[in-house]
Order: structure tokens, then sequence, then C-alpha cells
């Protein structure tokens, strides 16, 4: 055992100098509520050009010509660029991922060559000295298409009829897997109770309110590309666009500022993006692109959009024996580059019914290529699809088999002294909470209070619904999620932390902020690591420069490995300086801590600051041993080791109103009780839940990328296309069960999903519970009031 | 020879007061209000993210009320007064609601925030103790994708509360 072990036992993160589970408020906060923020299209160089692009009008079409002179011709054009002359400065990328076996895309340019794939896609570039110069111009392009039949219906995508996107492949099959424990059929024949159901989850979209941006300057003096991008991981953004653009990866540089909501949305590569930097590197200046709304729409990375069959078999007592599920989705005419398309529908498999005990499952992915805009991770990734079908068919049972949704689920979650546990899928649980959570939900939410007004209200003729939803949520991933596969996508992290020379202590970091409030943790943890107050804490994230490399935020990673990172860092440091004041002070090193930013003889509170400390260390090194070189100056790595994720749990309830003439549906309350180890800042978990659960409910109730026939988006503005605003939500309860992680010191796993994954499933659990003595009920989302007054019969 | 065509006026000259200072300039008529402010003005804090005035995250105020930045050309608030976020900062006015928003994370990725906060102050004004209802309703049209909007409900009735409270003591 090392001293660093011992350091790490002796950590008390209950104690008073601790920040872990303080609610404190985030620094940075101030800043964006002055205004003072720094988004990508607040930060203004000179002689920035700016891009628009014209999009192809058609679903699927070649191109059989683009003339240039007129719109080269408009006042403010500087360049105009096809698809074909990007393509000589930028290499195409290919998204797939090599562990999930046989996945297949062809390679995918920024703009379209030859032939345009959906509805949105780039064809042409025109730079020019304002946005709206360029917009001018591109409108001016001379395309001509002949248009494509398009492959648009997932569901016929492999039909031997359909059109064949991408030829050379003979199908539209993108990725097929299936996971089978054998003894399904075996299962179902013996049970007393088969439920059966397809349910199918609409495409939607992310709808940053900050639309997706990029700022690239290439300086020729001294071949350095600078990306100012609005995004989650910019390391993962400087090896894609160094390698695309055939530049030495430590001369690009890229900074993440502030970021205007994210979700998963900015994590992906888009063509107008990278051909944004293409074009800076052409001309030698800076290149702008922000995309506005219509773009966002046609272009941001579009989600979800599955058609699942799901079978479930119980015996007598209402024990789940045996779960099946088919998953078509739909991804667009290529696999996103480079997390691949095929994760969500792989996730979908992995985690479908992983609450839950029962031994045997089967389980069939496919994955398919059609004319609409790119589908791919956002967040919560797979977890809203795999929640409400297992959450769906757990009620359906329960409701053949006449017990309450409560008891079901008592009597079917994975015991809470299960662990460790294999899931049938294979994922294994370190430690999970769902007994815990399931008991205190019912409390919190007074499930029987719930039940007896629901039956007083039904008698009046007002149908309340209650609805419960467990789920599991991966976090924190090792690198059997992308990096095994092939992806450049670190799930490493680092933190360098420094003890400057007036005593304050800067903490870099490879996790970034998008509004999680990454940089607030980080701060409360490096100040009780190193035993300093948060006020003398610095953080800085989001510059490929200035942090370690990692990987960045996302599915849930932050708290639970950048912040290892920046513990085990902060540790490192506190050991350091305190060998530095065992020799200013002649003590040793063991009798010596650090309090209030002092170096103190441990049970003392008078010492030495580390102002002081700090002095002597950079200033006065004529006072020290010439045998001793202080070090405040760290960096420590950390990565999941012991399992491939480290899964949380947790369990949302909801109450809500079904008005049966109109089919709106109102909510009342949602709960939810989240696991996610260890609580840094209780606060900031709450609002992660918070914003997500009506993220959610976006999902469940209202979003829906509407293409036609010809597939033409048709709800492209956010005046058509509803996300959830505060006249309709609900307030939102939370409590925590905390199962800290031995995966790590620091014990925190991951908090940023769990209420997106599952919203649309106790949403839709509570609308059937309110449908059910009607004889009705909803299997597909959006959960519209058509939808309802459908599901009623009133409408047809 | 032919008369000559009608040719569309393109730019004008303005003269307007933003957050206090008066400003002069030559726009294109097609400007509007919100990237007058960001690119000509450099106040940044107005921020455009729908530009068809549904997000309300370019809502400034224009002699007083609200308005969208995004809905307005910037010709036609020639002769107006214009209060932006960085003003209504400088100026203290909603400091109290920024610190309640602090204080109760209202905002993550703060995009939002300055549209919000122009919305809060001006019903807080013609409303200064609104129900939660209320202040749901009040907001909704401004979008936010972050906080699920509980929270921002939270400080607005907090700062509503506690201006009722001082008012009921004297207005102290």
């Amino acid at each position: 055992m090392s001293d660093f072990d011992d350091i790490a036992r002796g950590l008390n993160f209950d104690g008073p100098n601790s920040y872990i589970g303080r609610s404190v408020t985030r620094p940075n906060a101030r800043r964006l509520a002055q205004g003072r923020g720094q988004f990508v299209d607040d930060v203004m160089l000179a002689r920035t050009a700016h891009v628009a692009y014209a999009r192809s009008p058609h679903a699927h079409a070649r191109i059989a010509a683009i003339d240039k002179t007129k719109a080269s011709a408009m006042p403010g054009v500087i360049r105009i660029a096809t698809g074909a002359e990007i393509a000589l400065v930028c290499k195409p990328y290919v998204g797939v991922l090599t562990h999930l076996a046989g996945m297949r895309s062809p390679p995918q340019h920024p703009l379209a060559v030859d032939v345009a794939r959906w509805q949105g896609e780039p064809v042409v570039a025109v730079v020019a000295n304002t946005r709206a110069e360029a917009e001018d111009a591109a409108e001016a392009v001379d395309i001509e298409y002949e248009e494509l039949p398009a492959a648009l219906d997932a569901e016929r995508a492999l039909d031997p009829d359909a059109v064949v996107i991408h030829r050379e492949f003979g199908s539209n099959l993108c990725f097929q897997r299936t996971v089978d424990t054998g003894g399904v059929e075996a299962a179902m024949a013996a049970a007393h109770v088969v439920v059966e159901d397809t349910l199918v989850f609409a495409r939607h979209t992310g709808v940053t309110n900050e639309p997706r941006s990029i700022l690239a300057d290439y300086n020729r003096a001294d071949e350095t590309l600078t990306v100012y991008h609005s995004g989650q991981s910019p390391h993962m953004m400087q090896g894609i666009i160094a390698s695309r653009l055939s530049l030495d990866e430590h001369r690009v540089r890229i900074v993440c500022r502030d970021v205007g909501g994210s979700f998963g949305i900015k994590i992906h590569t888009y063509g107008d993006e990278i051909a944004a930097c293409a074009l800076s590197l052409m001309l030698g200046r800076p290149v702008k692109f922000v995309a506005d709304r219509l773009e966002s729409f046609l272009a941001d990375i579009h989600a979800r959009d599955h058609r699942v069959r799901a079978k479930l078999g119980l015996d007598r007592d209402g024990n789940i024996l045996a779960l099946e599920i088919d998953d078509l989705t739909g991804i667009g005419p290529y696999s996103m580059f480079p997390r691949s398309s095929g994760v969500e529908c792989n996730q979908v498999l992995n985690i479908t019914g992983g609450p839950y005990k029962h031994k045997e499952y089967r389980a069939k992915g496919t994955v398919v290529f059609q004319n609409k805009n790119l589908m791919c991770q956002y967040r919560a990734v797979g977890h809203p699809i795999a929640t409400a079908v297992a959450e769906h068919m757990v009620d359906q049972g329960a409701a053949a088999l006449g017990i309450d949704p409560a008891e079901m689920r008592k009597r079917n979650l994975i015991p809470d002294d299960a662990y460790p546990y294999k899931s049938p899928s294979g994922m294994r649980f370190e430690a999970l909470s769902h007994h815990q959570c399931l008991a205190k939900l019912l409390g919190i939410m007074d499930y029987e209070g719930l039940r007896r007004e629901q039956a007083a209200l039904r008698k009046q003729g007002v149908h309340r619904g209650i609805g419960l939803a467990s789920f599991i949520e991966v976090t924190t991933p090792s690198p059997m999620f992308y990096g095994v596969g092939g992806a450049r996508i670190s799930a490493t992290d680092g933190c360098t932390i420094k003890l400057d020379a007036n005593g304050a202590v800067v903490a870099a970091t490879g996790v970034t902020e998008q509004g999680q409030g990454t940089e607030t943790i980080v701060a409360q943890i490096a100040a009780t690591a190193v035993g300093v107050e948060m006020s003398c804490v610095k953080v800085m994230t989001g510059d490929t420069d200035k942090t370690p490399y990692g990987g960045g935020t996302w599915a849930s990673r932050a708290a639970g490995i950048g912040g290892e990172a920046v513990l085990q860092a902060g540790l490192a440091l506190k050991r350091n300086i305190l060998e530095a004041g065992a020799v200013i002070l002649k003590q040793r090193v063991e009798d010596l801590d650090i309090v209030d930013g002092k170096v103190v003889k441990k049970g003392s509170e008078q010492g030495m600051t580390l102002a002081e400390l700090a002095r002597i260390c950079y200033y006065r090194g004529n006072e020290l041993p010439v045998d001793f070189q202080p070090e405040l100056v760290v960096t420590r790595h950390y990565r999941v080791k012991d399992y491939p994720f480290v899964f949380t749990n947790g369990i949302q309830g909801c109450s809500l109103e079904v008005d049966v003439d109109t089919g709106f549906v109102r909510l009342l309350k949602v709960w939810c009780v989240d696991d996610c180890g260890r609580v840094i800042n209780p606060k900031l978990v709450d609002e992660q839940v918070r914003g997500g659960i009506v993220q959610g409910i976006g999902g469940a109730l209202y979003e829906h990328c509407l293409y036609d026939d010809r597939g033409q988006l048709q709800n492209a503005t956010m005046a058509d296309y509803l996300v959830p605003m505060a006249a309709e939500m609900p307030d939102i309860v939370t409590a925590h069960v905390q199962t800290p992680t031995r995966t790590s010191v620091l014990g925190a796993k991951g908090a940023g999903e769990a209420g997106t994954g599952g919203a649309p499933a106790v949403v839709m659990n509570a609308v059937n519970d309110a449908l059910r003595p009607l004889g009705a009920k909803v299997t597909s989302q959006p959960i519209t009031p058509e939808a309802v007054l459908r599901a009623l019969g009133k409408v047809r | 020879m032919s008369a000559p065509a009608a040719v569309p006026v393109e730019v004008l000259e303005i003269a307007l007061t933003v957050n206090g200072e008066r400003v002069t300039r030559s726009v294109p008529v097609r400007l509007n209000l919100a990237d007058f402010l960001r690119n000509e003005l450099q106040l940044t804090g107005t921020h455009v993210g729908c530009e068809h005035g549904v997000c309300g995250a370019c809502t400034v105020r224009v002699d007083g009320e609200i308005a969208r930045g995004c809905l307005m050309f910037a010709v036609q608030a020639d002769g107006c007064r214009v209060d932006t976020i960085e003003g209504l900062s400088d100026s203290r006015e909603i400091e109290e609601l920024q610190s309640a928003f602090v204080l109760t994370n209202a905002l993550q990725c703060g995009f939002c925030t300055p549209g919000v906060l122009m919305a809060a102050q001006a019903l807080l004004r013609d409303e200064p103790s609104p129900s939660r209802e209320r202040i749901r309703e009040y907001l909704s049209g401004n979008y936010c994708r972050c906080t699920g909007y509980q929270a921002i409900v939270d400080a607005v009735e907090a700062v509503g509360k506690a201006r009722a409270s001082r008012r009921g003591s004297g207005g102290k």
C-alpha cells in the first residue's frame, strides 16, 4: 500500500473542510448571468470571413451540374467551393466501430460529391465578408439536381425492391446484432402470461439553444490551425480535424469556451464544420460558421427513431421469466463519424430490462440506412428506448396479472444484496440499489395516497395516471466504449494542478463544461484534496493547448473520470507541498497537514500559508537545502479499469392527468430517486436530473421531426417543432441514494443522463395508467393529443 | 431612354441610445436589431437562438418594453432607447435577480439566461409577486433546454417574494 493510498484513506469527505457533498454555487454562473459568456459567435477575429451553404433540397438526388458564375459576382463573395473542391483538402471519414461486428458505412465527404443523400446535406460552400452576403450568394449558386427515388421508411429499407442508397453494399443494412441467452423459447412456453407490444419512438433532435458554431483560424506563417468550437470533446476534435486536413495534430488547437447546450449534439463530425476548417486552410484567414435554426433542424444529428417489438413472459406470481425485443432503427444515409450510429441500438440491446432479475433474454437489433438526416448519439443514448420498452412491458404484465405496478417491481428488481451481478445481456453491475430507490420513491411521492386520490377522482370523471419507471444508466465508460472499436476518443482524463507563486491552486482538466457545473465540481474536489478554500482554485477546461489529454464531457463521465483525476492530482500536489513544508518547517511530513490554505502541524491551527510556502519555493530557493527541489506542479490521469462501464440506477415516478375529450396530457408532478454514487454537489446533480427529465418529456410528449413521403422535413422551425416550455412543465422532486463506486477513491458515478433516460418511460406508463380503465393504451411517442384520442377510438 | 428603376434604399443612418450611450450608425436596412447589437456594438450578451421570435434568447428592452431583437430591424430602433443585458448588469438593475439565478442554479449553459432575465425583470416590474403558475406562463416565450425551468421559477419567485416582503416592511 502506497503513501498515496494512505492519504486517500485518510480523506474525510464529510469533514468540515470538505467541499464534497456541498451545494456550492457555480463560480462561472455569475459571468453567464451578466451576458459575459464567450460563445463561439461572440469571438471576433480580424479578417473573419463567413461561410453559408447551399444545401440539397432533395432527399436523394444526383448533382448534375454546379454553376458558380452568378454567385461569384455577388457582393462580398470571397470563395465558392464545391464538394469536390473541399475533398481535395479534406479526407473523407467512415463512421464505423470495429467492435460492432459487421458494421459498415461508406466514406463521407464534408460536402456532397456527385450525389446528395438527405435534404439539408451541404453541397456548396460560399464564403463572403458577412454571413448575409454569403447567404445571398448561396441562393444564387445554380445547382442542377436530378432527383432520385429515396429510401425513407426504415421498415421497408431492407425490402428486396428498396432503393439501395449505397449500391456497393447491396442493401441498406448498416449493422445487425443479436443477444441470446438460449432459453427464451422454453421460458415463454412455460410462462403463465405472455404480453406483446410494438413500440415506436419518433425521431427528434437536440435543439441546443446555441446552434452549432465553429470559427477556424489557419495561420499560414506558423502552419497552425486554431479552432474555436462549440463542442464537448476538444481533444477528439483536434485529432479529427488534424487527420482529415493532413495537419500535424500538435499544430491544431481546439478551444471550447462557453457552450450553449450540447447534449451529445456537438460531439460529432459535421461536414459544414469540417468544411469551414478546410476553407480557413484554403484562404489563410479565419472562417466562421454558425448554423441557423433551419440548418440546425436539417443537419444537427437527429435521435431515436426506433421501432421495437417486445414480448415478456411471466409466471403466475408475476415473476419475469423472459424478455424478447426486436429493435429496428433508421440512421440516415451514413453512420456518423467517429462514434457511429450503431451505438444507440447496441445500447438498447445491452440495457433493456437491465433492472430486472430474469435470466432469459433475446434481443435483435437492426440498423438501416435511409435518406433522412443522420441519426446519432444524443443525451441518454439508447436509455429512453430501453427503459420505455421494459417499463411498458412490465406494466403490461402487471396489468394482465392484476398486480400493482409498485408490487410488480418489488418482486422483479434485482435484489440490493445480489451484487456484483451480471445481466442476461452480459452487463456487469458493480453495486446498484433498486429496492432502496423504489422504497424511497414510493415514500416521497406518497404512492398509496396518489392511488387513493386517483380512485376518488376517477368517480368524478377525472382521469389521473400514475407511472413508475426503474432504470439503469451507463456512466463513466472505460476504453471498452469507443477506444476498443478503433475510435480515437479518450476514455482517460487528466488533471494538471499547480500551486501558483501567490498560493492559489490552478487545475486544468480534459473534461469540459457545457453548463453541467464541471468546473465547479473540479474546484470543489481540488480544494478538498489540497486543503484550500474553493475561492483559491482556478479551473481551466476546453483548450487542447492548456489541458491534459482527455475525452471531454459525454456519457456522464466528467465527475466520475475527470473528478477522480482531479482528486488524485490534488492529493499528489498536497503531498509535494507537505514535503516542501516539512523541509522549510523542519518537521516530519507525516506530522503535517494542509488546513484552510495553511501548512499546519496536525492538530494545530497555526501554520505557514501556502502563499508563504510558494514564495520561498519560487523566489527563495537559496533558503532550501541543495538536495531538495520542490515540485509544485503535478499531473495525474485516471481511467476506469475494473468495469467496462460504471452503471448507476434509479427510479422515476409521475402523476399526470389525461383530458379524454381533447387528448391533452397535463403533467402534475415528477419524482426521481437517483443513485449516482457519491454526490459531489447535490444542487448540480438535482438540476442535471430535472433538466434531463424535461428533455425526456420533450421526446415523450412533443418532439418529432416530421418527414413527408418525399423526405422533406415538415417542421424545421421552432414554431412548428414543439419543445418543452415553462408553462407545460411540472415541478420535479428529487432524492438520492448514495452507493459510491469502489472503482475510484472519489466514488462518484455519472448523473447527466438519468433524467432523460427514464422520463419517456414514466410518462408513457402514467398515460397508460390513466387510459387503462378505458380500455385504451398508447405505444408510440410522442404521445400527442391526437395519439391519445386515437387510442381512445375518438379519432381515426 | 427609359426612366431609371427605383433604387431600393439599402443603408440608413440611425441614432439611438443603447444602455444609456448615444449611438449613431449607418446600417443595412435588413439588419435585425440583435445582429446590430452583437456585430456593430459588440454587445454579445444578446444571443441569437432561432431568428424567428420563438426562443427568446435575443430579448432586449426597447423604450422600456421587452422585444425580440431578431424580430425588429435595427432601423426600427432609430430614436429608441435600447437596453441589453450588459446595460442592466452595469446599472445593477437586475443584480438581485442575477444573484437569485446563481443561488438556485437557474442557469446551466447560460445561453438563454440574458433573455430570461430580461423577461423576468419585465414580469416583476408589472406584477411584483407572481405565482409560480404565472411565472411559468410569462416565461413561456423563453426556451431553456438545460434547466427544465424549475430553478428559474424558483429564482423569480424568490425575488418576487423578497421584494414583496421589503415593501411590506416599509420598502426598505
